[in-house]
């Protein structure tokens, strides 16, 4: 079979543009009456400017409809937790950035421990660690611990860290971890060089790669995302995340996937963003993707604000942070590391959780349970005991 | 005299109704709770990945009571048999119960159930106490096996879950309707309460309805409407249906000449 980056290669960039730009009419609308069925061919008309221009309520109400359908009327909730501000990565978007003159922190065990009941007093059950890229400071032994303590305090743990290679992968799995979120942050090569210019992050190709050592590793869930800021051509970009994903689908079959849609927002650093994705284009990226993939999870950070949010809940998100702290020890610890962004809406869980259900929406905290996967050696039957789960007379009890 | 509100019985126990309720994708625990009083179901299923402890803010297990309703854990995301053994077990701790709905999907996208592993681990359940209705294909040669294997009851798949598609897999259900000495229970794919209907006036002994229930605009009208599907279809089936035919027989046109 072809590897994505074959794939990738063989796929011309502007021979792409092109499609999107001159989509007709009939093209949108066919996609739109097969509910996006067409594929690939269907996503480069529902990414169309003439899409965005005279369809986006058509696609709108469809991508409601297939949410509904696939999702019902539920919100999953998750929490980052930044486990470290050091990166030896010079990335011209980034307040993690190696060259920024912040103060550098990496939480030990016992903070780790005070984020996550600090966490844990605000329901979450799901949680994302995060770090720069530092594989002296946090590397894989580091990362291993952290999923080891998490797991016995969270039902579901996932993270977002530096690209790995597929043996490390297998060890933090079996370790209990659930998904690893790998943004490429741009699929245009030149762009992509311009805004990381030191460190391993400049390795194109070792990221793009990431997703299939992560499949081939078994991974239960696997997030995909561009930048939105970084490249001036995003439609094209977010085409490319589109083929991505259809790759890795098919490919391996038994892992779920996420898209997030990401835009720069302000922090410590240098650049402001090549090209102002606006919210108009955002909304027409959601129903896109939901119209051409209907079981994607969709995700919806903090760095949005809180009006808009509520007005894109609908259009297909499944799952949003709520109250997050992009700071290591920022919920418990310390509030004088830096930031690797500025979130736009600062509501607390409990807003989040009380805005949700107004909208009609179940807010969800656990829909997984890390005895799931990951833990076969316990399957002995015998005793539960000594599972951080122990359910008793109908309830269950957490040592977290 | 025909008995029309004959109980649905599976392992020993009866029901009085046969419908089951899917407990996912409700917008509350307060709808779901009353969708599920007036939808008349006495048996309701909960993801034991979705359990959390009492008293949690998205609890499921508060708005059930297990007085009217039986919880009937299941083991949706589980990707093959050992993982399906091991939270059958944990459920088995959990709830006090040894009931199982058996689902076994390795694929997140279309959730179609393995029949190979679901096979091995209602085997291995069953041995070990379980009353397991695993879920699975309208194929009559593996609800056979099932039965084998000592499933306790059968559901197979009306279509794809969530999709409201319908008994597309009707011609299939109709043999495993006629072989099976469980009860058949058909699961997945229902969307509307004529479906759930038509399922019962084939002989089905109950259905699962989850998705067309919790995504309706009224959930609680809905889940009363497929309560009273379900016992319409029913009646009808034990009252006997009439045959189809494709057009009148008001004469007799070849044997006429014998009268």
């Amino acid at each position: 079979m072809v590897s994505f980056k074959q794939k990738f290669e063989s796929t011309n960039w502007s021979t792409i543009s092109e499609k999107i730009l001159t989509a007709e009419h009939r093209n949108i609308e066919l996609a739109l009456s097969r509910s996006g069925s067409g594929g690939l061919d269907d996503f480069v008309a529902l990414l169309s400017p003439l899409a965005g221009k005279e369809y986006l309520e058509e696609m709108a109400q469809l991508a409601h409809r297939l949410t509904i359908q696939r999702f019902g009327k539920v919100i999953r909730l998750f929490a980052p937790m930044y486990l470290s501000n050091e990166c030896n990565n010079i990335c011209d978007y980034c307040g993690f950035s190696m060259g920024n003159q912040i103060p550098r922190k990496t939480l030990s065990l016992a903070e780790i421990l005070r984020e996550s009941s600090a966490l844990k007093k605000n329901n979450f059950e799901h949680v994302l660690l995060v770090t720069g890229e530092s594989s002296t400071k946090v590397g894989v032994d580091y990362l291993l611990e952290a999923i080891k303590t998490l797991n016995d305090c969270f039902a579901n743990v996932s993270m977002e860290v530096q690209p790995l290679s597929e043996h490390d992968y297998c060890k933090l799995i079996n370790a209990g971890l659930h998904a690893v979120l790998v943004y490429q942050e741009t699929y245009d090569k030149v762009s992509y060089s311009k805004h990381h210019k030191k460190g391993k992050k400049t390795n194109f190709d070792w990221r793009l790669d990431t997703p299939d050592r992560l499949g081939r590793s078994g991974i239960n869930k696997i997030g995909l995302g561009c930048l939105y800021g970084l490249t001036e051509d995003w439609r094209t970009d977010s085409y490319f995340a589109a083929m991505h994903l259809d790759y890795l689908e098919k490919r391996y079959w038994k892992t779920s996937y996420s898209m997030s849609f990401p835009r720069i927002r302000p922090y410590e650093g240098e650049i402001d963003p090549i090209v102002d994705l606006k919210d108009r284009d955002l909304v027409q990226l959601l129903c896109a993707f939901r119209i051409f993939n209907h079981e994607l999870e969709l995700s919806l950070s903090t760095r949005e604000c809180p009006e808009l949010r509520e007005q894109l809940l609908p259009l297909g998100i499944t799952t949003m942070s709520a109250g997050s702290k992009t700071n290591p020890g920022g919920y418990s610890v310390t509030e004088d590391s830096l930031e690797q962004f500025t979130i736009s809406d600062e509501r607390n869980p409990k807003e989040i959780s009380r805005m949700l259900s107004e909208k009609g929406y179940e807010p969800v905290w656990k829909d997984w349970d890390s005895s799931y996967h990951g833990k076969k050696d316990n399957l002995t039957g015998v005793s539960f005991s000594t599972n951080k789960k122990v359910l008793k007379s109908n309830s269950i009890s957490s040592v977290c | 005299m025909n008995d029309y509100f004959k109980q649905l019985e599976i392992a020993g126990e009866k029901f009085n109704s046969r419908l089951f309720v899917g407990t996912g994708k409700f917008e509350s625990g307060e709808i779901l709770k009353k969708s599920v009083k007036k939808s008349g179901s006495q048996m309701v299923t909960v993801a034991m990945k979705r359990a959390n402890p009492k008293g949690a803010e998205d609890s499921i297990l508060d708005f059930l009571d297990p007085k009217i309703v039986k919880i009937l854990p299941n083991t949706s995301g589980v990707r093959d048999a050992k993982e399906a053994v091991f939270v059958a077990k944990m459920a088995r701790e959990a709830l006090g119960t040894n009931w199982l709905k058996l689902e076994i999907h390795p694929d997140p996208k279309y959730l179609m159930p393995d029949p190979i592993e679901t096979l091995e681990a209602t085997l291995e359940l069953a041995k070990d106490g379980f009353v397991v209705l695993p879920y699975c294909h309208a194929d009559p040669v593996l609800c056979k096996k099932l039965e084998d294997a000592g499933a306790a009851a059968v559901m197979p798949l009306g279509s794809p879950i969530g999709s409201n598609q319908g008994l597309e897999s009707r011609e299939f259900l109709r043999i495993i309707i006629e072989q099976a000495s469980v009860p058949v229970v058909v699961d997945a794919g229902i969307g509307t309460p004529s479906q759930a209907a038509e399922a019962m006036e084939m002989g089905a002994s109950a259905v699962l309805v989850n998705t067309a229930i919790a995504v309706s605009a009224d959930p609680i009208a809905m889940g009363e409407a497929f309560g009273k599907a379900v016992e319409a279809g029913s009646m009808a089936r034990i009252a006997g249906l009439g045959a189809v035919r494709s057009n009148a027989h008001a004469t007799s046109p070849l044997t006429s000449f014998l009268s």
